[in-house]
């Protein structure tokens, strides 16, 4: 049967997200959010889960609707801190104790989740040595310097965003709207992607930026 | 003897950026020196989101969504830009390919420590980002940021007393009083304001100062801060 990843609406394409499930959102710097997969996410309403998100709040992003829906139990980020003075969503039910939080260096965060998809169990990295963040780690000296060692993350669902997409999932971004979407991407078992457009053609080789075989699922957007 | 403003302190830092570097500029304070860098200077900035070739923030005309840093700023790009993803844009910055990242800070100690990710706000989640990659890996650390608090306590220490960010990382830190290098044998004033006494210094650094032999006046030309803006 000839390969084909679309899927009409995101709401069919997140149909099976189960309780508990680990998800990996895309979104860096105001570009890359998958916020139509984001709110489809919250409809469906699985709780109990584990995001993996660079940040809890971002002003671009609309993660914090699934936090507001209290579907989370646990962050893995790197930026956990609300824009206002007000405690964000995040943050109340973070100080309440209701969500528990995993604050992790921004490179780390990144080369844990590639491990992820790469097959590497952990991984050793000078990044944090010292700090709080290392604390009860192992530590270990290659070369006179120190490193820290830092785990593998895997999911079971990444929501990306990508500006065009094949039939066969082949994607290409635009700008920095990449960022966390080809690494998210490669460690999770099940990948949707929210699309701007979906090509009649297949996408030329040389302009595949995240071939297809790590995408399962897409959805066309819009802009 | 007027401090320096904060662009100010960002056009000191610029004028020591060489030719074909690649720098970070960090949020705040730091991404000010990208207006100040000298003309034939040709320099690429990083940001951590992946764009290695910043160019000017974008006219109000131009403005693309998807063409941001990592502070979300609408951005330009230079020529010989290039986006890589984030996986491999923090392997550049691990693996030593950043020539300088210019850094905020809340606290620099003697031997180099940093603290400028955490300040311990009440109510607030942690925010690290990119910080600690940069800050452990980058090939330079230079600092940016006022000398003392607002509320006058020393920002250079003998010890910092925030949470870290990484250890013995900075090499030079610009304040609005002074250039101070970070040496083996502890901070080393190379650049300070006109009328500031030595002793002025001491009493605003809480950690020990040497005064380099050819220590030389802290200068910059005047820059008008936007309206509206503090300090």
């Amino acid at each position: 049967m000839a390969i084909d990843k679309r899927i009409g609406t995101a709401a069919e394409a997140l149909a099976d997200v189960a309780d508990g499930a680990t998800v990996f959102i895309s979104g860096f710097g105001g570009a890359g959010f998958p916020n139509a997969l984001i709110r489809a996410l919250r409809d469906r309403g699985p709780r109990q889960l584990t995001l993996v998100v660079n940040s809890a709040t971002h002003r671009y992003s609309m993660t914090h609707e699934l936090i507001e829906a209290g579907l989370v139990r646990k962050v893995v980020c790197t930026a956990a801190r609300g824009h206002s003075k007000e405690p964000s969503p995040f943050e109340r039910q973070w100080m309440d104790g209701k969500i528990e939080l995993e604050c992790v260096p921004q490179g780390t965060f990144a080369e844990r989740i590639r491990a992820g998809g790469a097959g590497i169990a952990a991984f050793y990295t000078p990044v944090g040595v010292g700090t709080e963040l290392a604390q009860g780690k192992e530590v270990r000296s290659f070369g006179g310097r120190e490193y820290v060692l830092e785990a593998a993350i895997k999911g079971d669902l990444a929501l990306i965003r990508a500006d065009s997409a094949d039939r066969y999932g082949n994607l290409t971004f635009r700008y920095a709207q990449m960022n966390f979407g080809p690494v998210m991407a490669t460690a999770a078992a099940c990948v949707v992607a929210e699309v701007r457009t979906v090509l009649a053609e297949p996408i030329p080789h040389e302009r595949v930026q995240l071939p297809g075989l790590y995408v399962d699922r897409v959805v066309t957007v819009g802009a | 003897m007027k401090p320096l403003n904060r662009l100010q302190i960002a056009w000191r830092a610029a004028q020591d950026v060489g030719d074909g570097m690649v720098v970070n500029l960090g949020l705040g304070m730091p991404v000010a020196v990208a207006d100040y860098l000298h003309s034939e200077a040709d320099v690429f900035i990083q940001s951590e989101n992946g764009v290695i070739g910043v160019g000017p923030l974008a006219a109000p005309e131009h403005i693309d969504t998807d063409l941001v840093d990592a502070g979300s700023r609408r951005i330009t790009l230079r020529p010989g830009a290039a986006i890589v993803d984030s996986s491999w844009s923090f392997a550049a910055i691990r693996g030593g390919h950043i020539d300088v990242a210019v850094l905020g800070a809340f606290e620099v100690a003697a031997n180099g420590d940093l603290a400028n990710w955490d300040m311990r706000l009440p109510n607030k989640g942690p925010l690290v980002g990119g910080a600690m990659d940069l800050a452990s890996c980058a090939r330079a650390v230079w600092v940016i940021m006022d000398h003392v608090t607002r509320k006058g306590a020393p920002r250079l220490v003998e010890k910092c007393t925030l949470p870290l960010t990484a250890m013995r990382c900075v090499k030079r830190v610009y304040t609005d009083h002074a250039v101070v290098d970070i040496t083996q044998g502890g901070m080393v004033v190379r650049e300070m304001l006109a009328g500031l006494s030595e002793s002025d210094l001491r009493q605003r650094t809480g950690a020990a100062l040497t005064f380099a032999p050819d220590c030389r006046a802290l200068t910059t030309p005047p820059i008008e801060l936007p309206a509206g803006d503090r300090a």
